[in-house]
């Protein structure tokens, strides 16, 4: 599929008076891997909430611009944020299972709040979106067990399948290997490749190595502004902005 | 190994500040054994007491009149039960709602007051709800066991309202946004995904407020009253345990103070089954 998944016009996001994401452009394609970088505090982070409309929920939170996601401005009148957000998932930095719910609970709940009720739909789905997050074959026999009772890497794959057992077109992703180790980290990366063939994922990482390995193309922010924005390859061997170089040759940041 | 840095990790003001560390812990320990002593003292005395006059008499039959033997309390414990069975109905869901208002829909002018208030409620005495309920509902409609609930349910309200509160605001914000990002609407991310996941902690609020509202006299006083006998409904006069102890004790036959005791050692019972219950299905739930 070509064209555009995602097209963000004049983006703008505020905590009160805190101006965090500063007219931001920027579009994402079908299937793509999209992986945003900077420093911390560079409103990365704030910027994919706007994306779902997760930002609205937090006090004082504001933002103004259009999102386009398949064509519909998220930001339009009368749109819901919940369908929005059952279009576009989300993984967050530290994983965070729901506690007291099982690891097929974990996995069901979207779609059994959604109003599915058939075991075996779910059951099928809840397999499916464990296959693709690469933990079937380890939770397959304990799927009753608390899903807070795995490891952290295991827990952030189990927060994967819960996103994607709902099928979302755009899977954002905020720093979700910062808080595993290297091996966790791998099966994550893989994971992500593997996932552009379904979904579109847009991505905020603090290692840069991890966006060369995994995305398209890559975004650079810098306090609130989009530096620069092109393809991975390019961003990382040829930026075309003094400010980036300084940034992924590590002068700065 | 030789020394190179000549470096000293024990010296006489060290031991010095040991031994003072040890004397202020050690008069911890005994303050702390000293608290729990009135405890241990209630209820070896209340048991002492109490159980020579408890028998299935105690469960099964009405009180006897004065100088006459036997009896029991039958139609207070099953009063007590009424009414605070009828208060759970009342105050849980009412106390909970405003639990949950108050920890995830509860931010600005409105939800301070309305904390502050339920703070508030928690340290009216009970005897002032029991004259506002008199005032509300006896004045119209006569002693009852409606009214008798209805005045443990204000107890009960602001203790599970603020135990609902505490509870969930325990639960990291990342949980609920993690249920928003799902597409799943904020008020079934609270009911479905936060409470299932705090269950135990809330069970144990409630229980801790059936546990303070069971015990209540002086509310009772003025909306159930008391009753010598079983109410025929529950609009009329009805029987409680903590008002019949009051009663008997201060009749002056000891035959009624002998029940007085029993009564006092079944309310001290409850109590310590639903703390050992809660307690009990907290570590079920864990396992």
């Amino acid at each position: 599929m070509d064209g555009e998944v995602l097209k963000v016009e004049k983006l703008n996001a505020y905590f009160n008076d805190f101006h965090a994401v500063k007219d931001v452009d920027l579009s994402v394609n079908y299937h793509e891997v999209v992986a945003l970088i900077g420093p911390s505090g560079c409103g990365k982070s704030t910027f994919i909430r706007c994306l779902n409309r997760l930002h609205e929920e937090v006090p004082g939170a504001r933002c103004t611009g259009n999102v386009w996601l398949d064509g519909q401005n998220i930001y339009g009148k009368g749109v819901d944020p919940v369908v929005v957000r059952r279009n576009v998932g989300m993984v967050f930095q530290k994983p965070n299972p729901f506690p007291g719910l099982s690891i097929f609970d974990n996995v069901a709940v979207g779609l059994r709040l959604a109003g599915v009720t058939k075991k075996s739909v779910l059951s099928e789905a809840v397999e499916e979106a464990l296959r693709k997050s690469a933990l079937w074959t380890e939770v397959k026999d304990k799927l009753k067990k608390p899903g807070t009772g795995l490891s952290g890497g295991q827990q952030q794959r189990l927060c994967i399948a819960r996103a994607l057992a709902v099928k979302p077109p755009v899977i954002l992703m905020d720093e979700p290997t910062s808080a595993l180790d290297p091996i966790s980290t791998a099966k994550i990366e893989e994971l992500i490749v593997e996932l552009k063939n379904d979904v579109t994922v847009v991505i905020v990482t603090h290692n840069m190595q991890q966006a060369s390995r995994i995305s398209g193309r890559t975004a650079f922010f810098l306090l609130g502004e989009l530096i620069e924005y092109g393809k991975t390859s390019k961003i990382f061997t040829k930026p075309q902005n003094l400010k980036t170089e300084q940034y992924i040759t590590g002068r700065f940041g | 190994m030789a020394s190179k840095l000549n470096l000293k990790v024990t010296s006489f003001t060290d031991r010095k500040r040991k031994l003072k560390s040890q004397l202020i812990i050690g008069v911890l320990l005994f303050l702390a054994l000293l608290a729990c002593f009135p405890f241990l003292f209630i209820s070896a005395y209340v048991i002492s007491k109490g159980i020579g006059s408890l028998d299935w008499a105690f469960f099964t039959q009405l009180p006897k009149g004065p100088g006459e033997t036997g009896g029991g309390m039958a139609n207070a414990i099953l009063g007590s039960g009424t009414m605070v069975l009828m208060c759970c109905l009342l105050g849980i869901p009412w106390g909970m709602a405003a639990g949950i208002y108050l920890s995830e829909y509860g931010e600005g002018k409105t939800a301070r007051i309305l904390r502050f208030a339920t703070d508030l409620l928690t340290s009216v005495p009970s005897i002032v709800v029991g004259i506002f309920i008199y005032g509300l509902i006896v004045i119209y409609f006569g002693f009852s066991a409606h009214a008798g609930a209805t005045a443990l349910a204000v107890i009960m309200l602001p203790i599970v309202a603020r135990s609902t509160e505490e509870i969930l605001k325990l639960i990291p914000n990342h949980i609920r946004e993690a249920g928003l990002a799902l597409g799943i609407p904020r008020w079934k991310v609270i009911l479905r995904i936060l409470v299932p996941g705090c269950v135990g902690a809330l069970v144990t609020g409630v229980m801790l407020a059936i546990a303070r509202v069971a015990g209540e006299t002086a509310p009772l006083l003025f909306t159930a009253l008391g009753n010598q006998f079983f109410a025929d409904s529950l609009s009329q006069p009805t029987a409680s345990l903590p008002v019949q102890i009051y009663n008997f004790a201060k009749s002056g036959f000891p035959d009624l103070e002998r029940q007085a005791w029993a009564g006092a050692l079944i309310l001290v019972l409850f109590v310590f089954v639903i703390n050992f219950g809660t307690r009990a299905f907290i570590y079920y739930k864990k396992s």
